[in-house]
């Protein structure tokens, strides 16, 4: 029973930050546009990404003529719970079951990338000459972020010695299982956890993480085929990519896993680099602000871990979409330059200073 | 609260269910609302607007292939560096041992990456990272009668206004 509610908790979160994310992309697309963006459905055009879901279901699910009929039924309902299985070791608040696997970021990494089969499945099955250079282009990007971006989450698992992301995101705040030092030398005297809050982020605790974190992040953009890297669904080249051919609620489901995926590579940052659910207020004197969202023992706690969760991620989510519309697409070969000859030396340089330090926190 | 690894997996699959029985709720919500009128127009592939030519399941090239082989091992090096990157510094293990496993677990793990490394460095100068880019073959004629020519008969009769001052 407890497994179901975690479900539908999790598949609420997904789908009201995708609404949110929908309208905010508009939004913030129209404004540096110059434009208005969406104004007449409800105030401020708020109802707009319900209006746009009702209108995918009223759409005709067309199925070409010379398409592989079954592969292309059936891909998108491999994308999406792909990212969704994604998110079942995704912790978003103390009291909030998820699958705590100790392998939590290893699958994670691993499952998400289960993404790309479905869309080579799509854009092969489509039999559109713009489906297929979309899906070829998916796997080019895929064999090309993949590596830096693993390599620089790495970073985080040797200073942790651990892949378990509640463990990563409980040794971010006041009631950590061990003490916290700044940049984790114990022969720095104040142990952090009296404080919680802002010093215990990964990021400001461990400033050096600054340069994995971009690195991931810059990845993690290709990750989800956004902007500057939506080499596979490029609409100036290559119509809709690799799904040219769909429509109605299959094309939705395509939607909903780009989404999804965003606000899923933003919730790893977060939790891997910005303190999880924790607040980055501190524990001052009688007022236990840290103690409050960590303990995940109080109604009211629990639901201010979800909302800085959910605002940090959000804002990680904004950035994006300005990225995307404000740089232009990269090319496939300058993506491959990109990723391999300048992040990935980046990526490994930043792991070996980190398991270096790793050395010197433990032997002093 | 505590759960075995079998109760996480086993969650993890209801996940993956209960997502693909929401997205076939959905799909069964857009089948009673959606109109079905298929005609040939639409079942066409798209093609902006062209009549199709031929179909997308041919031969075509496949331009990252060398790529694709050091992503394998690049990515199977991650894998590898994984269990690595938990145990190297582990506390326990490096009181146990005075420090030894910390350094040999390390120096091993630098040999490792250094061995791939080499190989990104030779894949590098090799040029095997790079997208083969086209490179179209200028035509030349070989014409007995020397270049200066042609460019001094031009000289001569261009109107006044293209010479030079």
């Amino acid at each position: 029973m407890d497994t179901l509610l975690a479900f539908g908790i999790y598949l609420g979160f997904v789908l009201v930050n995708v609404l949110i994310v929908f309208y905010a992309e508009r939004k913030i697309a129209a404004f540096i546009q110059d434009r208005m963006g969406p104004t007449e459905v409800g105030p401020y055009g708020l109802l707009q990404p319900v209006a746009d879901l009702l209108k995918f279901l009223q759409k005709e699910d067309i199925v070409p003529q010379a398409a592989d009929k079954w592969l292309f039924r059936i891909a998108p309902f491999l994308i999406f719970p792909a990212v969704f299985a994604g998110f079942a070791v995704v912790p978003i608040a103390p009291p909030i079951q998820h699958a705590s696997l100790e392998t939590g970021l290893l699958f994670l990494l691993a499952i998400v990338s289960l993404d790309v089969i479905g869309i080579l499945m799509a854009g092969w099955a489509s039999n559109n000459k713009f489906s297929l250079f979309g899906a070829m282009r998916s796997a080019a990007q895929m064999v090309s972020y993949e590596v830096p971006l693993t390599m620089s989450l790495l970073s985080v698992v040797v200073l942790y010695q651990s892949v378990d992301l509640s463990f990563i995101v409980q040794m971010q705040g006041s009631r950590a299982p061990s003490s916290l030092h700044w940049l984790g030398l114990p022969a720095l005297p104040a142990d952090l956890r009296a404080y919680g809050g802002l010093l215990t982020w990964n990021i400001v605790r461990f400033p050096f993480l600054l340069v994995p974190f971009l690195v991931f992040y810059i990845t993690s953009l290709a990750e989800c085929n956004r902007a500057p890297f939506d080499i596979p669904e490029g609409e100036s080249e290559i119509i809709g990519g690799y799904h040219t051919e769909y429509s109605g609620f299959r094309f939705a489901v395509f939607f909903l896993a780009e989404y999804g995926m965003m606000i899923l590579v933003s919730l790893l940052s977060v939790i891997l680099f910005f303190g999880g659910w924790h607040t980055p207020l501190p524990n001052l004197g009688f007022l236990r602000l840290n103690d409050w969202t960590a303990a995940g023992t109080s109604v009211s706690g629990t639901i201010w871990a979800v909302v800085w969760l959910s605002s940090k991620m959000l804002l990680l989510v904004f950035f994006q979409i300005v990225m995307r519309w404000t740089y232009p697409r990269l090319r496939v070969d300058q993506l491959m330059t990109l990723c391999w000859k300048v992040l990935l030396p980046i990526a490994l340089v930043s792991l070996l200073f980190c398991s270096l330090w790793r050395l010197w926190m433990v032997l002093g | 609260m505590q759960h075995g690894a079998l109760s996480s997996f086993s969650m993890i699959l209801l996940f993956i269910i209960g997502s693909a029985l929401f997205l076939l709720g959905g799909l069964f919500a857009a089948y009673l609302l959606a109109p079905r009128k298929p005609n040939h127009e639409k079942l066409s592939t798209y093609e902006c607007g062209e009549q199709p030519v031929g179909h997308a399941w041919g031969q075509f090239n496949f331009r990252f292939y060398t790529l694709a082989l050091i992503f394998i091992l690049f990515e199977i090096e991650t894998v590898l560096l994984f269990p690595w990157a938990i145990v190297f510094g582990q506390k326990e293990l490096i009181e146990a041992t005075q420090g030894r496993w910390a350094w040999f677990a390390f120096i091993e793990a630098l040999v490792f990456i250094g061995l791939l490394l080499a190989g990104l460095l030779y894949a590098w100068r090799r040029g095997f990272l790079d997208w083969a880019r086209p490179r179209p073959k200028v035509p030349s004629v070989h014409s007995p009668v020397p270049h200066a020519l042609y460019e001094n008969v031009n000289r001569r009769y261009s109107p006044p206004s293209k010479q030079k001052a």
